[in-house]
């Protein structure tokens, strides 16, 4: 590693803020801990940055197939015992894969953080995928997309707007892959993604809680210092078209209640220290949604009642292109069209006259109290650290995002609205309910029968 | 005493399972209200919550979903303000008020900065919301609409279709039995004063729970709960819950347009501070608790590919909640994913566990605990609980003993003596389903 100790951070913001350690050993592996000494526990997270996004067609989900595949062993830790081994520990554990990354946690007492670092550093480079392994969790993972896409009326209308949304950028793919390629993946194709992607020097480990950074530090040297990095693959751009005009899909499934899902292209943090629009866009997100005295709850829920449901919703945070999402259920008798009608005539309010300094001095105590109140929870503590990681931002821009966001004024907020809600840069869609029993269905009375 | 404080202590095979000592006050107000405080100055911030045994059990026969209505009510215009005014002067300051609500229990909860503007502002807001809710005519029309089309919207969903299929089936006429959102026909017809009344009737002192975990004093806590107190009704506690009855064997196939099968198996279980309690949550961490750890998701899930999540639990009530079992499956394996969950309960009943299934059990459930009370969250959630169901108070100081002391016997006899591997409640939600 380059240095023992590493860069500290001291980033106080007041005394309560603790700093951060960011170390990246020799290897190219990054190493964060937040120290919490709240309670004699920690969290730790293996962080890699390999997600949906850098997975090529035919192979959509591969990512997230090999999560599943990194808990069936090693060489040395025969299918089944890391869960094993953790659990008899007292921990808990499972991994996500997003977009942007693959992530690995134990939450555990403080003093196991050795366990969980030494059965990482063994998946990281000793992973065995059979083919006989693979066959049975390939499946678990189509019923992993049955139970929460295919059966979810409102998680297929998002699959498929975000699918046309974008164009040519790679977020057009579900994380959990387009049921066909699920159904044509292999074993091979699980063990190439790994020997792409895994390695040290594509890793970063988080740890949190109750521990001293530079033990936690010494540790990681211990059992990541001596993996070897290997040469990662070229990440191309990809760079998404702009998108020249508004576009617009139906999306049919059995279901209740219709839904509008709404999403324009919004840029994310690049520049965290320059860039002023993604805190503008944060706060207008805050606006227009949160809680119940936010705009759209206010005036289309509560007023008009047009919606029983909406909400906004931007995250700044992510290696790819952004946007800047609304979904709302209309209320009964009111129909889709018009519930998109009112949400742009609130847009256009805002983009005409801006917002209130009330308006933006509530969104800014909100954002001053959800900061504390972040940090009640290890493991948000440290999924923010590695979010930002992988996105490639430093842990001083978590750090200074309150104060970002405080310096953002109800001009920067109009221009933001003016600029980036668009409807040429605006993709629509609407669930249009189908029946829930079509005609002929024989009768699903409850029946009692014998049990044996 | 913050929750910093740990005490090492050794415990049979876990040398180094901690144990908290989280020091509960516990008092009375003059009006009734139960009072469960922990002081902590950690995180300049305080949580209270406020229950009353005001959940969908409390629903009278005609009326479902009139106590679900009235909780979602609570904060749509109160002491004079509007709901608006009211969701204004609580994001003014950063505070948010929520609700929970289910079976049992109907709550508010407020999370606000502890500083001192912050804190008087919000509280003022949690007082009116619980105090002097106005059930305005207009809102209640409103609420009405958007309750029923979340129940609609939910019709959709296979699970929460075998959900209530499995209560009703279940638990027949008691109480426990509709769908805690209530029933749209039902709700139409509701009135204000049907709100008014139960909610005089549910929401008084000497029903009420007050739990309040942050970084305030003794005094202040006294003084907050007090103040919260003083201002409601004053009616008796509730009556006690009818109770609840074995289940008759029953089998329910009910047809959805979905690509997988939600199957539901169970039994009536066990209720708040049964003396079973630690035998059956201990032994059921090896048959479906405790994730990769449990039978059902190793023959389930690994060594067949049937589904992603196969699980059992008992849910704890005032009277006996449910056990139940659980997964999702493509619909043409429906049958052989049914039989395979239960023959592995059938067999977990007949047998019980083994000897190092159950060490593995206690072992994560020792040398998890400190998990389980790490956050002011955490922590409010037990002294809510601790309060309604009138749990112990030394409930988490004797948590990992008691979990310790529970040996394969005990989980076999608990096992036998609750659940019956051919008296099921069994419900299947599938396209294929009506045969």
């Amino acid at each position: 590693m380059r240095s023992m100790w590493g860069i500290v951070l001291a980033l106080a913001v007041g005394s309560a803020q603790a700093a951060v350690t960011d170390v990246t050993l020799d290897n190219g592996m990054r190493v964060i801990v937040q120290e919490d000494h709240r309670a004699p526990v920690m969290v730790s997270q293996v962080w890699y940055r390999a997600g949906s996004m850098d997975e090529f067609n035919g192979t959509t989900g591969v990512a997230h197939v090999l999560e599943h595949m990194m808990f069936k062993g090693t060489q040395a830790v025969p299918p089944g015992e890391f869960s094993k081994k953790i659990a008899a520990a007292g921990g808990r554990e499972n991994a996500f894969t997003s977009r942007d990354h693959t992530a690995y946690f134990q939450q555990m007492q403080k003093d196991r953080l050795e366990l969980a670092m030494q059965l990482e550093a063994d998946r990281m480079t000793n992973l065995v995928i059979s083919d006989e392994l693979f066959a049975k969790e390939i499946r678990v993972v189509m019923e992993e997309r049955r139970l929460r896409t295919d059966d979810q009326p409102q998680s297929v209308v998002y699959e498929r707007l975000i699918a046309s949304a974008y164009q040519t950028h790679p977020y057009r793919r579900p994380i959990i892959g387009w049921m066909d390629d699920l159904q044509n993946m292999t074993g091979q194709d699980a063990r190439d993604w790994y020997a792409r992607w895994y390695a040290p020097n594509n890793a970063t480990l988080v740890v949190a809680g109750d521990v001293q950074a530079d033990a936690v530090v010494a540790l990681a040297q211990k059992y990541f210092g001596g993996l070897p990095a290997r040469a990662l693959p070229e990440r191309k751009p990809q760079l998404e078209p702009m998108q020249v005009g508004g576009k617009r899909i139906v999306v049919k499934a059995p279901a209740q209640t219709p839904y509008l899902l709404m999403a324009w292209h919004a840029p994310v943090l690049k520049d965290w220290q320059k860039d002023t629009t993604p805190y503008a866009l944060q706060i207008l997100a805050g606006v227009l949604s949160g809680n119940d005295s936010a705009r759209l709850q206010k005036t289309l829920v509560k007023t008009r009642q047009i919606a029983v449901n909406a909400s906004a919703g931007y995250d700044p945070v992510s290696r790819g292109p952004g946007m800047f999402m609304i979904d709302a259920t209309p209320a009964p008798g009111k129909s889709v069209a018009m519930l998109e009608q009112a949400i742009r005539s609130e847009l256009e309010r805002i983009q005409r006259e801006g917002i209130s300094a009330a308006e933006l001095a509530r969104v800014k105590a909100q954002v001053i109290a959800a900061d504390v109140y972040q940090r009640d929870s290890l493991f948000y503590r440290a999924m923010q650290l590695g979010e930002y990681a992988i996105a490639g931002l430093p842990p001083e821009a978590l750090a200074r995002r309150v104060d970002k966001l405080r310096a953002v004024t109800a001009q920067d907020v109009q221009a933001a609205a003016r600029q980036w809600l668009k409807d040429d840069q605006l993709s629509v869609a609407e669930l249009d309910p189908q029946p829930l029993k079509p005609q002929a269905r024989r009768t699903a009375v409850p029946g009692v029968r014998h049990v044996n | 005493m913050s929750i910093k404080h740990f005490v090492s202590v050794l415990l049979l095979s876990l040398p180094l399972s901690a144990q908290a000592a989280l020091t509960i006050q516990n008092w009375q107000t003059p009006q009734g209200a139960r009072v469960y405080f922990v002081e902590s100055h950690e995180l300049p911030m305080l949580d209270i919550s406020v229950d009353f045994p005001g959940g969908s059990v409390r629903d009278p026969a005609r009326k479902p979903g009139l106590a679900r209505l009235t909780h979602g009510l609570l904060d749509q215009g109160a002491g004079g303000l509007s709901d608006s005014a009211i969701a204004h002067r609580l994001a003014d300051v950063g505070a948010e008020m929520g609700g929970t609500f289910d079976h049992d229990r109907a709550g508010v909860t407020l999370r606000t900065l502890s500083s001192s503007v912050e804190k008087t502002a919000a509280l003022d807001m949690l007082a009116r919301v619980l105090q002097q809710p106005e059930f305005p005519q207009a809102i209640i029309k409103r609420e009405k609409q958007r309750l029923i089309s979340g129940i609609r919207e939910a019709e959709a969903d296979p699970g929460t279709v075998a959900e209530k299929a499995f209560y009703r089936a279940l638990y027949g006429t008691h109480p426990y039995a509709h769908d805690p959102s209530g029933d749209p026909a039902a709700i139409e017809k509701l009135t204000r004063g049907d709100l008014q009344a139960f909610y005089r009737a549910h929401y008084s002192a000497p029903n009420a729970v007050i739990a309040l975990m942050g970084d305030i004093s003794r005094a202040e806590a006294e003084a907050i709960a007090a103040r919260l107190a003083a201002g409601l009704s004053k009616a008796a506690r509730v009556a006690e819950l009818p109770k609840t009855a074995p289940a008759p064997n029953s089998d329910a196939r009910i047809a959805h347009p979905s690509t997988q099968s939600h199957v539901l198996v169970g039994a009536v279980g066990m209720a708040r501070g049964d003396p079973d309690f630690f035998p059956l949550f201990v032994g059921n961490y090896v048959l479906g608790g405790g994730g990769f750890d449990s039978r059902l998701m190793k023959e389930v899930r690994d060594k067949r590919g049937y589904a992603y999540s196969a699980y059992s639990y008992f849910i704890p009530m005032q009277e006996a909640g449910p056990f139940q079992l659980g997964l999702q499956t493509k619909l043409e394996q429906t049958d052989a994913a049914l039989k395979v969950a239960r023959d592995t309960l059938r067999q977990f009943i007949a047998e019980g566990p083994n000897e190092a299934e159950l060490t593995q059990a206690k072992s994560n459930l020792t040398g998890g605990f400190p998990l389980r009370i790490d956050s002011n969250r955490k922590i409010l959630d037990y002294l809510s609980v601790i309060g309604f169901f009138n749990l112990p108070l030394d409930y988490l100081d004797t948590w990992v003993s008691k979990v310790n002391a529970v040996d394969v016997a005990a989980v076999k006899q608990a096992f036998s003596r609750r659940l019956d591997a051919d008296k099921l409640v069994v419900v299947v939600v599938g396209a294929e389903g009506a045969r």
